[in-house]
């Protein structure tokens, strides 16, 4: 547990903006939004303690923004303002700060659906037919590469090379690869997610089921129990890691 | 053909080379102690010796920057995994076949180069990978190879990794540390290279992951047996990702020397329904093209320069008779111009000016005046439009979206033309 001087310490850079404390795990903090209100923000208890070992990795803390930015991200299903705030707050650098660093990398993303479906554009994809399977993935789906479906069930994008050239064209979902597609399988691959709603997915599951011609030998298929390094996938991918 | 030196092991035993228990059935961490039994300066004496250059993309003489690093502590050692240059997809393999290679590697690195701390930056879209080396680091601190006083040497190492977030230029080493420090992945002026203040404005070496999987090798077998692999100023065995047209992509290891011919026919299958050769990128998104008058060229560092290209990253792509060239330039200029940072006027404005022409001219839009407007607008971030590229930036991401450019004007610049005149079908 922290001491209070540690609890006060974690405090905004500016203190009369914010408040924190910590009871029973919980990491509360309020904010006071533009509107003058405070809000109060949460994260989970297992939240605040990955966040307290990611802070423990670096010699200095603002390099866990980029870290903390997914577990944010992980915590409300999408990167918020609020998140950003409480990125801002762990590591001691400015929300603004934070926002220059969360809008220059693409998979930080503020409007998200429950499940990320990413088709490789670039040079070995497009060799390939890549148009056809996100033109393919696009119409499954019901949205145009780069929305979201009204319903908040699937998002798709077209990306650059998601180094799968082997196996091109690739489609990743969640950020787990799958390699060999085809306008068929994609479409076959996007029904099942909006058919099945997955907890979470991985490559090995998705290459056997929808895959084609890989890279190279994947070899044997991760345990159920393999973990990620910190920080999570988010938001409804592969959230895993460990302490 | 010699025994290769870092694929072996996961083509053998593709069950399970991901593991401690295999890697250590195979020899594995004996190298480490080896190296710990030596002085950190006789490693780096026989990594200078080897001759090994960075398989990153710059090819930069490992042992040359490794002696580059400033002596003030603490220091640090990256491992580049950002792999991110279009038609390149080894360091993937490295990581999810032998993750344990790459581990003991960078243990041995940092005894030789006097650091406590390293970091591996694995980019965000290879959870699988990642997920390999966080396994293979844990295994690999519960055997003591990882730790406070690694088998009994008092050596300590602690590695961590650092997950990207989706950026290319984070593969650029300034901006990997940039990122590192929690910060937009810009690249930084250079000097200070990091090798005297990078990360944390400390002493920092950033290696790539294929450069550091040697390590074991080397240290097991010597610097010299590893100079007298393939030809002088290219030795070694080399990855290559090969992709595109042809029959039978993959990861190549191979010695370097081979000519273009055997890698893409022999190894590669050829072109895929027999179809004819029309081209080839020889190193990745970055570098210019090469043409089948050049099949026969051996693939060396000395031969790419001589023929103004590169062998870069690795990543070799192959596009058959039937390619759409105009199509192709732009599927790469696009990349360049998405992933530009933006620090610098020509490369920001300049990769999206391209990207909007070339798409002009796919659509049957395009004017004759577009032909000297690419190369004029490739000449302000290129200045001469030259190989290696001269650098009106901060980076060569820039040039880089120049290459695609030169290759189409100087080996199909009538494709072009056709296409602006309508004698061909606009259209992807």
């Amino acid at each position: 547990m922290w001491t209070d001087e540690q609890v006060a310490s974690r405090q905004s850079p500016v203190p009369s903006q914010s408040a924190s404390a910590r009871s029973g795990g919980w990491a509360l903090s309020y904010w006071r939004l533009e509107t003058g209100d405070w809000r109060l923000m949460t994260w989970s208890p297992a939240t605040v303690e990955r966040a307290e070992a990611i802070l423990a990795l670096y010699p200095n803390p603002r390099s866990a923004v980029m870290p903390l930015l997914y577990m944010a991200m992980h915590e409300e299903g999408r990167l918020t303002d609020e998140g950003m705030q409480e990125v801002a707050r762990w590591t001691g650098v400015s929300s603004a700060q934070v926002l220059a660093v969360a809008s220059f990398y693409t998979m930080y993303k503020q409007h998200v659906g429950r499940h990320l479906v990413s088709v490789c554009r670039s040079i070995s994809c497009h060799l390939l037919d890549s148009s056809a399977v996100i033109d393919a993935v696009a119409d499954e789906a019901g949205v145009p590469a780069g929305e979201t479906a009204a319903d908040g069930s699937i998002t798709v994008e077209s990306v650059e090379c998601i180094g799968a050239c082997g196996g091109a064209p690739a489609v990743q979902v969640d950020y787990e690869m799958v390699e060999g597609m085809t306008p068929d399988k994609a479409r076959a691959l996007v029904r099942w997610l909006l058919d099945e709603r997955p907890e979470t997915v991985r490559s090995d599951d998705l290459q056997e089921r929808f895959g084609g011609a890989r890279s190279f030998d994947w070899g044997p298929a991760d345990s159920a129990e393999a973990v990620g390094p910190f920080p999570a996938y988010g938001p409804y991918g592969t959230v895993g890691g460990s302490g | 053909m010699i025994e290769p030196l870092l694929t072996s092991r996961m083509t053998a035993h593709p069950a399970d080379s991901h593991t401690i228990a295999r890697y250590e059935a195979t020899g594995g961490y004996d190298a480490l102690r080896k190296a710990l039994k030596m002085k950190p300066e006789e490693i780096a004496a026989e990594v200078k010796a080897s001759n090994l250059a960075g398989r990153g993309g710059a090819g930069f003489p490992t042992g040359v920057k490794w002696g580059f690093l400033a002596p003030a502590t603490p220091r640090y050692l990256v491992i580049n995994a950002d792999e991110s240059e279009p038609g390149t997809f080894k360091d993937r393999q490295l990581l999810e076949r032998d993750p344990h290679q790459l581990v003991e590697g960078i243990v041995i690195a940092a005894y030789a180069l006097n650091t406590n701390r390293a970091f591996v930056y694995i980019r965000g879209e290879y959870p699988r990978p990642a997920r390999r080396l966080h396994a293979a680091i844990e295994e690999a601190r519960t055997a003591g190879y990882i730790g406070d006083d690694i088998l009994g040497s008092g050596f300590a190492l602690e590695v961590t990794i650092h997950l990207g977030a989706g950026a290319y230029i984070c593969g650029e080493e300034t901006a990997l540390l940039n990122s590192l420090e929690g910060l937009r992945g810009e690249p930084r002026i250079k000097p200070p290279f990091p090798a005297v203040a990078g990360l944390y404005a400390k002493p920092t070496i950033v290696n790539n992951v294929e450069t550091i999987s040697n390590m074991p090798w080397i240290v097991t077998h010597g610097g010299a047996a590893y100079d007298a692999i393939g030809p002088e100023g290219s030795r070694g065995t080399r990855l290559f990702s090969v992709s595109g047209h042809v029959e039978r992509p993959g990861n190549y290891e191979i010695v370097m020397g081979m000519t273009w011919r055997d890698l893409i026919y022999d190894l590669g299958g050829g072109v895929r329904d027999g179809k004819a050769l029309k081209c080839w990128i020889p190193g990745g998104a970055s570098a210019p093209w090469l043409t089948p008058e050049h099949v026969d060229e051996p693939i060396t560092i000395q031969a790419c320069t001589r023929l103004g290209t590169m062998l870069g990253s690795g990543g070799i792509v192959v596009m058959d008779e039937t390619t759409n060239v105009v199509a192709a330039a732009l599927s790469l200029v696009r990349f360049f111009a998405h992933e530009s940072c933006g620090q610098c006027t020509p490369c920001r404005e300049g990769t999206s000016w391209l990207e909007r022409i070339l798409e002009r001219i796919l659509h049957g839009r395009g004017r004759m005046s577009d032909l000297d407007l690419l190369l004029d607008v490739s000449d302000n971030i290129s200045p001469g439009l030259r190989w290696p590229p001269a650098m009106t930036t901060i980076c060569p991401l820039g040039p880089s979206a120049v290459s695609p450019i030169t290759s189409i004007m100087a080996n199909f610049r009538d494709e072009v033309v056709a296409m602006i005149a309508g004698e061909v079908p606009a259209g992807v």
